[in-house]
């Protein structure tokens, strides 16, 4: 099944590399996506910034109150986490469609297959522009201890964008072909929120703390979140993320050598 | 020098819905479309090219002829890289304007300058090109005021003719058509069937697909017969090329 001849996977980078520096499309296509879903609104796309800010505020009131925890902190901690959360969860859901939202593309015309793949990074990273307003807001209001950590926020998003690209290939192929798959992710997407310390700390769980530990999902908020709440991700966050990217690229490399061809049948 | 190689391409598409349909023999013949097969791992697959070999060079103006479904589209689609051959191989020199859907791509919310951008984009252009190109793009199109407004409130042979007038003005070695280009109405078809025979003549190598063949004997000095998704033949037509005399459509 897994014969991969050079010429498989030369081909196969040679797409990513005509995708990213060759062709002008798919920060345009992207975001001709998001204006398409909030055509003639007056807000826009702010309605995303509106619809998250409002969830916010409200779980923040209400489970603040419920684990007993100083609200300040407690609302910095989740209005950084939920959007980052949703970034995350973007990506793994938009993941499964990449190639099948390009099946008209993809049949007709001569193009890197993985300018869907970029495309759709580049989509939830403009949604993630759009929330991250109210992690400034709430920030300007709750005003955490910020400091020199602020330059690893950076880093850690690009970490979980670049997750995005193998993913978006790994999956969309996946999906592509078995067409049950993008439900069962989407059913996953939703039971690992509450297994995903965004709304609890993994110290309330005391001695099944664990359950984050264990969870990706965990280390890759970790680098986003705490270099915003003034902390440094510990060095197991940092290794564990670095670990799945560099697993995750492979895996992607991997079958997108020896399924790319394929993917124009399968869409 | 631009040329296409063909050497027994095969295209099969597999079916994946069609498990449950058991066929007795392994191929069936029916009145249109590829042979239906079923492939090593038993899945039905559609046998839409089935050893196909050809050579195109400089000059040749190819017709391609065939009954519904029996592969001019998928030939077409694999000549431009789509589709890459399940067996067999296709050597394709030069540069491929694909004019199998000249509104791919074009987005209903987005206004014609941005679809202009859009387009060019995906045949290949990058920004700055496509902005020394858009002036000319919008006088042909003759659009006016209508560029910046949403496609949407675009009738639908406004957007024909922009989607005609971003197509036409990039020039390739190798161009393929699914039918003759036309768009708009009468004064307009004929402004733009000189722009179409303009670019035409410029390229390599041209390959047509039509159920026409008074326009592929005007146009082509080739005719290649497809049948089932195979080759019946490739005729050389005799009488000189007439693309250069407009069309009457």
């Amino acid at each position: 099944m897994f014969r991969i001849g050079r010429r498989d996977l030369s081909l196969a980078l040679k797409d990513l590399w005509d995708a990213i520096f060759g062709i002008h499309v798919w920060p345009m296509l992207g975001w001709l996506e998001i204006k398409q879903r909030y055509r003639r609104s007056v807000l826009g796309p702010f309605w995303l910034t509106i619809s998250t800010g409002a969830m916010i505020a409200v779980i923040g009131l209400v489970y603040s109150r419920l684990f007993g925890q100083e609200i300040s902190g407690y609302f910095s901690y989740l209005a950084i986490g939920w959007v980052v959360w949703m970034f995350m969860a973007g990506l793994m859901n938009d993941a499964c469609t990449t190639f099948i939202s390009g099946e008209g593309y993809i049949k007709q015309i001569k193009l890197p297959l993985t300018i869907h793949v970029l495309r759709m990074v580049w989509k939830n990273l403009l949604i993630l522009a759009h929330n991250f307003v109210i992690v400034i807001i709430v920030m300007l209001f709750f005003r955490p201890d910020l400091d020199w950590h602020l330059v690893l926020f950076p880093l850690g998003l690009l970490v979980i964008a670049v997750n995005g690209v193998w993913l978006g290939v790994f999956l969309g192929l996946i999906c592509a072909r078995f067409r049950d798959i993008p439900n069962i992710v989407a059913s996953l997407v939703q039971v690992v929120f509450f297994l995903t310390p965004v709304l609890w700390k993994p110290d309330m769980l005391g001695a099944y703390g664990w359950v984050a530990t264990w969870n990706p999902l965990y280390h890759f908020l970790e680098i986003v979140r705490r270099p915003l709440l003034g902390a440094s991700p510990s060095s197991l966050s940092w290794m564990a993320a670095l670990f799945m990217t560099s697993a995750g690229l492979v895996i992607m490399l991997v079958f997108f050598s020896r399924f790319r061809a394929r993917i124009a049948y399968w869409v | 020098m631009a040329h296409v190689l063909a050497r027994n391409v095969v295209v099969d598409f597999p079916i994946y819905g069609g498990k449950s349909r058991s066929l007795k023999s392994t191929f069936i013949r029916s009145a249109t479309g590829g042979l239906l097969a079923k492939d090593a791992n038993e899945r039905v697959v559609v046998r839409a090219l089935n050893d196909v070999s050809f050579e195109f060079h400089e000059g040749d103006r190819v017709g391609v002829v065939g009954h519904n479904g029996s592969g001019k589209t998928t030939l077409l689609r694999v000549l431009a890289g789509a589709y890459e051959p399940v067996s067999g191989s296709i050597d394709v020199r030069g540069g491929v304007a694909s004019m199998l859907s000249i509104t791919l791509g074009m987005d209903m919310e987005a206004t014609g300058y941005e679809n202009i951008f859009v387009r060019a984009a995906i045949m290949g252009l990058k920004p700055k090109e496509t902005s020394a190109l858009a002036n000319e793009i919008i006088a042909f199109s003759e659009l006016g005021e209508y560029i910046d407004m949403p496609m949407r409130t675009y009738s639908s042979g406004m957007a024909m003719r922009l989607a005609f007038a971003i197509s036409t003005s990039i020039s390739a070695d190798i161009i393929l058509m699914d039918e003759w280009l036309s768009a708009g109405d009468a004064s307009f078809t004929q402004k733009a069937q000189s722009r179409l025979n303009a670019l035409l003549s410029q390229a390599k190598i041209l390959v047509l697909a039509s159920h026409d063949e008074k326009l592929i004997r005007n146009n082509c000095n080739k005719i290649m017969r497809l049948d089932h998704g195979q080759l019946i033949g490739i005729e050389e037509l005799s009488a000189p090329v007439a693309a250069r005399v407009p069309l009457a459509m």
